[in-house]
């Protein structure tokens, strides 16, 4: 403060506003999980956020090292418990890749997997869009999503058991083969579902509200998104047309007619929540054709190697393999003895490096913002943590 | 028969002092508390179905037919739960937060009518009242947010601050471009002329009051903190927003309030634009107006039917809407509404001034036959409601744009 | 997987060509290929890599107890967004008395977290990171539970473990 003069005018340069230290806290109802983010505020203006990661942390790396590679395919489903088909594959793709050429996955096998892979992350999708609805406050299109998200998680029940953790794609195949009656189900769906998407359009896509709220909000530059790992619709909102299923082909995804959308600022700016909002959407869409094709064209036969027995024993080795999960590239670092259990396995896990991004993009944001920013990250907390 | 009959009718010739003030109070206090009540467990009621039915659910079925008692169910429980204060608050203020949020609305319902001779206190400046009692609530909110000892409800309650204080100019610009029209402040006179056909109520009563009705209303939504203005109580960013550390009776009190509230807005909606008591159908007003109890009656259903119409378009806006950001809304409300309030005020005067509406006048000296505005209101309303329905329209066709660009080839 | 990308052996081949002995050990032409290097050849392959070969993404570092007196290994997997995401990895191996690596936290930005949580849950120190504290497990956790011959406490802040 200036001086001590009764009649000296104080300085305006000299009063200081004070700076607000806000505990997003591991509970809270935006942050889509147990993340507690510490925000230094101006008011309503955040000047820095820093995430604390770790609330859910449940040693999953660890826990593969003493169970059998079977039962860590368990473990993987709790990961990113919203696309655990994912998760499952992704596991189970660097046990194979430590087989060598000499694995051959059998072709129903693989359809299978791609179906219910994409129906996995329209399930996910779904929940990512009505989720970020309502935390921008429209709470209807969030009911609509997950009515739609229960006929797939029916479908699922049917195919192997379980609503959320299949634990269903098993190292050599899957682990139960599907009949008629469930691919009429998938069917019925994909009939049923395009004119849904049509409907989130109309209620949030365009709504002048929703799009103020998210247009030019959290804009991420193609460089720092790559500087930080971020992959995934993440990525693609910022305009980088990277996609594992086009660029490194993994399981059948080749045979398969599918665009992958990316982001252009079409409301806003190149890189905002918009964009990112937008092309999860339209992989919607995507997903539900390549569904359709797989659908049509899945042949009969058998489900599961023969090579691989009863107890799995991978040989000798390491190795590291990645797919296109809902939330970008889950990648599974995998060592292995030649023992049932494996050595060391390792997670690289989307949302870890969706979120770290976060201090970088919402400097001078609003915290109303902020939230919008972490929404559109799309990150689920089993996975940041493991 | 008014308050001092009925009190003096009570107590006796010549009660004293102390005994007639609280004979008076308790002849105000009491039907009100009664419809408050009633008008909280219906809107609730209300809301509740409502948002389940366009959520694609049912909402409360189990307690009573179609869930009608749940409300009641749900104000035992809530007046059943342990009262927390939580460590550090500021005890008074903590207590009297709900109070004063409360009393702002329960004291508006003095000047709210119900029918032609149901008013408690027929003010002459009853509109002038409305605009300096709401305020009241302000206040409460504020202290709310203070006085929980907790940065998120400090959150919510400065957001409040702001956004009440900053919406009651559009709505005190609606209030004067109806005093203007109206030539009186009085909450009865200002129904009065609106008495006759459909086409003599105050949202036709020339081209600018369609637009001061639409203004007002969203005045009105951000004034009672609905959504899509509802940033102070944002459900998904800070829990509960000023009333978080709020539980049981409490809460129930904020609870009471915002509904009160809705209902306050809207019954002025109804008394500044939509005729009040009066149904718009002159034979059937002038059919009752004999009889004074079925006037009563049939003006008690009107004007409460046109309010719960006007709280349902509030929840309709509620459940299909995002939420605006601080920002936005003050833009909203500074460089827009109150562009909009100050034009239709000039309008409304000018037109006042100018335009001559025949010289035939009524019994109270009104205008008789207002053709012109009639007409010309009509229009725009008729405008307004189609030219925006085929705006948004085409804002919403042209998703098909979407559905092909931005693929990487 | 038997088959090599022609765009790992291109880089390989670029990497020998300006690090020549420093690439103590490489292999190409298993199911997982691989160069590997001294730590203090680290922050310069780093940048040679993204500055060079165009590996702007530094996927995941995993950290790996080799155990039986083999100490400790960093296994970083680099990979190239504009070169549709062609990736190697590099491994690096620490002593146990002396498990320290250089930080291309100043290289690959995301190499922060990693780096934080290697730390964590290994014991890999890395030089040269400007915050390198605890990210999963609590921030007062003692030992680091990925190594082979970690116990759990038996009590954390008064809880019992029950771990068996």
């Amino acid at each position: 403060m200036s001086s001590e003069s009764p009649t000296t005018v104080v300085n305006a340069g000299d009063l200081r506003t004070e700076e607000m230290l806000l505990n997003m806290g591991p509970q809270h109802p935006a942050t889509h999980g147990v993340l507690r983010v510490m925000v230094r505020t101006d008011g309503e203006l955040v000047l820095d956020c820093e995430p604390h990661v770790g609330y859910l942390h449940r040693c999953f790396e660890k826990h593969c090292e003493s169970v059998t590679t079977l039962q860590s395919v368990l473990y993987t489903d709790r990961l990113d418990y919203l696309t655990a088909m994912g998760n499952n594959w992704g596991f189970c793709m660097a046990v194979e890749k430590l087989y060598g050429d000499e694995l051959v996955i059998p072709e129903r096998a693989q359809y299978i997997r791609v179906i219910c892979q994409e129906l996995n992350r329209i399930a996910s999708h779904l929940l990512a869009i009505g989720t970020y609805g309502m935390d921008i406050g429209a709470i209807t299109p969030f009911l609509y999503c997950f009515r739609e998200r229960e006929k797939i998680l029916t479908i699922f029940e049917h195919i192997c058991g379980q609503r959320l953790n299949y634990n269903y794609i098993r190292p050599g195949g899957v682990a139960y083969d599907i009949d008629e009656g469930m691919l009429r189900l998938i069917s019925e769906f994909c009939a049923y579902f395009g004119p849904k998407v049509d409907e989130y359009d109309d209620l949030l896509s365009t709504n002048d509200i929703f799009v103020q709220r998210t247009a030019h909000v959290g804009v991420l530059p193609v460089k720092t998104a790559i500087d930080f790992g971020c992959t995934g619709p993440v990525l693609r909102g910022s305009g980088v047309p990277r996609d594992l299923r086009k660029d490194q082909p993994y399981g059948i995804y080749d045979r398969f007619e599918f665009d992958v959308p990316v982001g252009s600022g079409e409301r806003g700016t190149l890189g905002d929540c918009f964009d990112r909002y937008m092309v999860r959407v339209r992989e919607m869409r995507e997903s539900l054709r390549i569904v359709q094709q797989a659908v049509k064209g899945i042949p009969a036969g058998e489900i599961r190697s023969s090579k691989i027995k009863a107890k799995i024993r991978p040989p000798k080795g390491e190795a590291y393999t990645r797919i296109e999960n809902s939330r970008g590239e889950l990648g599974f670092y995998v060592v292995s003895e030649g023992k049932e259990v494996l050595y060391r396995v390792k997670c690289r896990a989307p949302s870890f490096h969706n979120i770290s991004v976060l201090p970088e993009i919402s400097r001078g944001a609003m915290v109303a913002d902020l939230i919008a920013i972490i929404g559109s990250m799309d990150i689920v907390l089993g996975e940041v943590d493991r | 028969m008014d308050t001092q009959t009925l009190v003096q009718w009570v107590l006796g010739e010549n009660p004293g002092f102390w005994p007639q003030l609280i004979g008076v109070v308790a002849a105000w206090a009491l039907p009100i508390t009664v419809w408050v009540s009633l008008v909280g467990l219906i809107s609730i009621w209300l809301e509740r179905k409502i948002s389940a039915h366009i959520q694609c659910r049912l909402g409360p079925m189990e307690v009573g037919p179609h869930g009608a008692l749940q409300t009641i169910a749900d104000g035992v429980k809530l007046l059943a739960k342990e009262d927390i204060i939580p460590d550090g608050a500021d005890r008074f203020l903590f207590a009297l937060a709900p109070i004063l949020a409360f009393a702002g609305t329960f004291v508006s319902f003095a000047v709210i009518p119900f029918g032609p001779d149901l008013i408690i206190a027929d003010l002459d400046a009853g509109l002038y009242f409305l605009a300096a009692v709401g305020s009241l609530e302000a206040i409460g909110v504020i202290a709310a947010g203070w006085a929980s000892n907790n940065k998120w409800s400090l959150f919510g309650s400065v957001r409040a601050a702001t956004q009440v204080v900053s919406y009651e100019i559009p709505m005190g610009l609606a209030f004067v471009t109806v005093a203007v029209v109206a030539g009186t402040l009085s909450i009865t006179g200002i129904v009065e002329q609106q008495s006759g056909m459909i086409w003599n109520w105050y949202l036709f009563r020339n081209p600018v009051m369609p637009i001061a009705f639409i203004s007002y209303y969203i005045a009105s939504l951000a004034e009672c903190k609905r959504a899509p203005f509802d940033l102070p109580e944002a459900e998904s960013e800070l829990v509960s927003g000023f009333h978080t550390e709020y539980s049981g009776m409490r809460f129930a009190i904020f609870f009471l309030a915002e509904y009160a509230a809705m209902y306050v807005v809207s019954a002025l909606a109804s008394v500044m634009f939509l005729g009040g008591w009066y149904t718009g159908i002159a034979p059937l007003d002038r059919a009752v107006a004999e009889s004074g109890l079925w006037a009563n009656a049939l003006g008690a259903l009107v004007i409460i039917t046109k309010s719960f119409a006007l709280i349902f378009v509030q929840m309709w806006l509620r459940w299909t809407l995002p939420r605006i950001r601080l920002d936005q809304m003050m833009t909203l409300c500074l460089k827009v509404m109150v562009p909009i309030g100050m034009f239709t005020l000039v309008i409304a005067a000018l037109w006042q001034a100018l335009v001559p509406e025949g010289a035939a006048l009524d019994a109270a000296g009104h205008p008789a036959h207002p053709v012109v505005g009639s007409v010309t209101g009509m229009l725009v309303f008729v405008f307004l409601i189609v030219g925006g329905s085929m705006w948004v329209r085409s804002t919403i066709r042209a998703t098909t744009s979407f559905k092909t660009a931005n693929y990487r080839a | 997987m038997a088959q090599v990308n022609p765009a790992v052996t291109a880089l390989a081949a670029a990497v020998d060509k300006a690090f020549g002995a420093k690439i103590t050990e490489r292999d190409l032409n298993g199911i997982e290929p691989f160069l590997r290097c001294e730590p203090a050849t680290w922050p310069e392959l780093a940048r040679f890599l993204k500055d060079r070969c165009g590996m702007d993404m530094l996927a995941c570092l995993s950290g790996i107890d080799r155990g039986k007196g083999q100490g400790l290994e960093a296994v970083y997997n680099v990979e190239s967004c504009a070169a549709q995401r062609t990736g190697i990895s590099i491994r690096i191996r620490v002593p146990l008395d002396n498990p320290v690596i250089p930080s291309v936290e100043s290289v690959w930005r995301t190499a922060d977290w990693h780096e934080r949580e290697c730390w964590d849950l290994v014991g890999i120190r890395f030089e040269g990171h400007h915050n390198l504290v605890r990210i999963l497990c609590a921030e007062d956790w003692e030992g680091h539970p990925l190594r082979k011959d970690y116990k759990s406490p038996d009590r954390y802040h008064g809880i019992k473990n029950n771990v068996v």
